[in-house]
């Protein structure tokens, strides 16, 4: 056990840290600081990507081969953590986290070939069709029904939670084949274009008022059979192996620190008649507490990249970051607005728009805190809610 | 000891009972809540009631009524989100005007009580922690004028109001009791500047900047540099209506969770039948009753003027806090995805909830209150 930082990765953080002082322009700064949500102003992300992409950057989770960086684990991380710390907007993560990944270790070579470059680049814009109404976590009780004719398959029903659907140009869809057996056995992985006659979308606006989520309608849509990945019914397997990625790799202790120093700027900003409030000892209290958290955690998920880099599978230890890290952004984004009080109730999400003319009202650092707390109410829901989590611990972990 | 309501009460309750079932559904709370000007024809229905004469006293055409009353009406309020400005102008407003001189009750209540006149009590600052003492926006005495400079945030109701209540300091520093000041200022007068904007649940609220504003010793409230007792005395009153709102919230919330899970299937069985579930919602209904039990202690507490009465208000608006954000997150989590919409009740009321919790002080500030006070 060592936890002193060898020569080379500390020349590696400043490269890291060197080319984003390069290559970050202002209005994506401006982007990044206004994120209130795991998803970032679309505009601005897609640009940034496309600046991480000249340089090879865009995906250095994928394989060296199919246009990764070969970079150890601990490389990932500093370069996760110097993106967050200087408060790039997050990469959009359907096509680059999920379907990706998910091509890659399922997908046909021609899939690879069509398909990984062009997320890359930013062409492909992703969205998830998985959650249905009704179905929420319990994904295998999805009905949308794909039935075969020639050489197509033909599409019927609805999909919900469908992050960003109203930019996507693609879609990554599980699909009901068979209606018999267990419920997880009639699935199928279908790739299809958001285009199609047929499609119909809604969105869906948020408490934010926002719209980040869709909701996605299928009325006889044709879809080829060659955009199947996977085998026909063996959706089950591809999503499975999706998931990992999804709740796996996710790192949310960097974010929650940068926040938490954000948060302890704000309360000495913030008088009482004792003094600052960041002197307070009621105050100092929470934010202890909420930090000691955040730096278990951070230990954690060190331990989680040290067993993968010895190939290690971490297992259900992904469920345990994921209630951890969702719960903790929950709780840190709850000390902000409790630090700004009734600043913190004023609304006025025309100013979050980047590059909007809007005046603030109020201190700027107080911009974000409400939409911020709002928004993070929902990531204890999807990727699988926080209970779903709990249950795959106790029956995979303590055998219950 | 009787804690039914008397049939005058009971009146009032059902009344505003009515009023919700015929009035509100989210769909108009979507639409009022992006409408700038105040909801004229809902605030007349308010004055026909009856409703805007509770609190004042009978020799002024009031109905001489006090705050169990305002409990009543507004916990049945609060189940239908209404936007009305009742706590800004009446509670608050007719608070202060009830410790004003007999010259500025005579120019203002009739006219409120007919819905003509808007009130809001302008207080809060930026980057201070919201209690009284802790004001530092300046009054500076010149001879019998008093100049006003600086600026107040998050002021309900700020934008529409005829006249302002505004708390500053004529004397001393922040942390002092002596030195506030209390004036009723028009709205419109020469210096100030109105900054309008919604707050996070959907009301409307202004930041209010004051340069240079020439106030009257006639538009003061109480004695120069003893408004202390007076703002805290209304202050007192303005949490106890903004909790009574709140708690009829949390019985929506509870209500809908309940019946969303008995509903909504997963895994094949209603979740509600998911012991994990049922027991959160059974915290939640603690949580309910708890808060239920502290606004009455509270207001009666207040209403018979007892001691500790400030102490009660205190742990209510404490006990508001805590429980709003508890069953608020729960009534999410429990409505899964749906809770995140702005189609359904849940994310409305949580946010009157949360927008309540910072005004006048959050949870902590009113724990901190309650540890100090006698």
């Amino acid at each position: 056990m060592d936890l002193r930082v060898p020569e080379q990765e500390k020349a590696f953080r400043e490269e890291v840290r060197t080319f984003l002082e390069e290559s970050l322009t202002p209005e994506i700064r401006e982007a990044g600081k206004m994120v209130t949500s795991v998803f970032a102003p679309v505009k601005e992300a897609m640009a940034w990507q496309k600046i991480l992409n000249q340089k090879g950057w865009a995906a250095p989770h994928w394989p060296k081969e199919y246009g990764g960086t070969g970079w150890s684990v601990t490389q990932r991380a500093i370069f996760a953590e110097e993106l967050v710390r200087a408060e790039t907007p997050p990469l959009v993560p359907m096509g680059l986290h999920m379907c990706g990944p998910c091509l890659i270790g399922c997908g046909t070579e021609e899939q690879q070939n069509e398909y990984l470059p062009k997320i890359l680049n930013g062409e492909h814009f992703w969205c998830q069709g998985y959650s249905e109404p009704g179905s929420g976590s319990d994904l295998a009780s999805l009905k949308t029904f794909a039935e075969k004719d020639g050489d197509d398959y033909i599409i019927n029903g609805t999909k919900i939670w469908t992050t960003y659907a109203h930019y996507a140009n693609k879609m990554f869809a599980l699909v009901r084949t068979n209606k018999d057996g267990k419920p997880q056995q009639g699935i199928t992985f279908l790739l299809l274009d958001m285009d199609l006659p047929g499609i119909t979308i809604e969105p869906i606006v948020g408490l934010d008022e926002v719209t980040e989520q869709c909701q996605v309608f299928f009325d006889n849509v044709r879809v080829p059979q060659a955009n199947r990945v996977g085998a026909e019914n063996d959706g089950w397997t591809v999503a499975k192996y999706l998931l990992t990625f999804e709740r796996g790799g996710q790192e949310y202790a960097p974010g929650l620190n940068v926040q938490l120093e954000k948060i302890r700027l704000m309360a000495e900003k913030q008088q009482t008649v004792q003094g600052p409030m960041s002197q307070d000892p009621l105050w100092q209290h929470k934010f202890a507490s909420v930090s000691a958290d955040v730096l278990a955690l951070e230990f954690t998920e060190m331990r989680i990249k040290s067993a993968l880099s010895a190939g290690k599978d971490p297992g259900a230890l992904s469920s345990m970051t994921k209630i951890l890290g969702t719960e903790l952004l929950q709780k840190v984004t709850e000390l902000r607005i409790d630090t700004l009080g009734a600043q913190a109730a004023i609304w006025q999400p025309q100013a979050l728009v980047p590059g909007a003319e809007q005046p603030v009202i109020g201190p700027e650092y107080a911009l974000t805190a409400m939409p911020h707390y709002l928004n993070s109410r929902a990531c204890s829901i999807y990727g699988g809610s926080n209970e779903v989590q709990r249950g795959i611990i106790a029956k995979a972990v303590l055998g219950l | 000891m009787n804690f039914q309501l008397s049939e005058e009460q009971q009146m009032l309750a059902d009344s505003a009972k009515r009023f919700v079932r015929d009035n509100h559904d989210v769909e108009k709370h979507r639409q009022n809540k992006k409408l700038m000007p105040l909801d004229e024809a809902t605030w007349a229905q308010f004055a026909e009631l009856g409703w805007l004469a509770v609190p004042f006293a009978e020799e002024h055409g009031g109905l001489g009524m006090g705050p169990l009353e305002t409990m009543v009406l507004l916990q049945e309020l609060g189940e239908g989100l209404i936007m009305a400005p009742y706590i800004a102008t009446v509670v608050l407003g007719g608070g202060f005007l009830r410790h004003a001189s007999e010259a500025q009750q005579a120019e203002t209540i009739p006219s409120l009580l007919e819905g003509g006149l808007q009130l809001a009590f302008a207080a809060e600052e930026y980057e201070r922690v919201f209690t009284l003492e802790n004001t530092a926006m300046k009054g500076d005495v010149q001879g019998g004028d008093v100049v006003l400079n600086g600026t107040k945030a998050c002021v309900l109701n700020g934008d529409h109001a005829d006249q302002l209540i505004v708390l500053a300091r004529t004397a001393g520093q922040p942390g002092d009791k002596d030195g506030l000041s209390l004036f009723l200022v028009d709205a419109n007068a020469e210096g100030i500047e109105r900054i309008p904007h919604r707050t996070v649940d959907g009301r409307q609220g202004a930041e209010i900047r004051f340069s240079n504003v020439t106030v009257a010793e006639a538009a003061r409230i109480g004695e120069l540099d003893q408004g202390y007792d007076i703002a805290r005395a209304v202050l007192l009153e303005g949490l106890l209506a903004l909790s009574a709102e709140c708690a009829g919230s949390l019985a929506v919330l509870l209500r809908d969770t309940v019946e969303y899970s008995k509903t909504r299937k997963q895994f094949g069985l209603p979740i509600g039948k998911f012991q994990a579930l049922q027991f959160r919602m059974a915290d939640m209904f603690i949580a309910m009753e708890q808060t239920r039990s502290l606004l009455m202690a509270a207001t009666m507490k207040l209403a018979e003027g007892h001691d500790d009465a400030a102490k009660a208000v205190h742990a209510m608006k404490a006990q508001l806090g805590r429980a709003g954000r508890k069953i608020g997150q729960e009534a999410i989590q429990i409505h899964g995805g749906m809770g995140m919409t702005d189609e359904l009740n849940v994310g409305h009321f949580v946010k009157r909830l949360t927008a309540v919790d910072g005004l006048f002080g959050n949870a902590d500030v009113h724990l901190m209150e309650m540890a100090r006070s006698a």
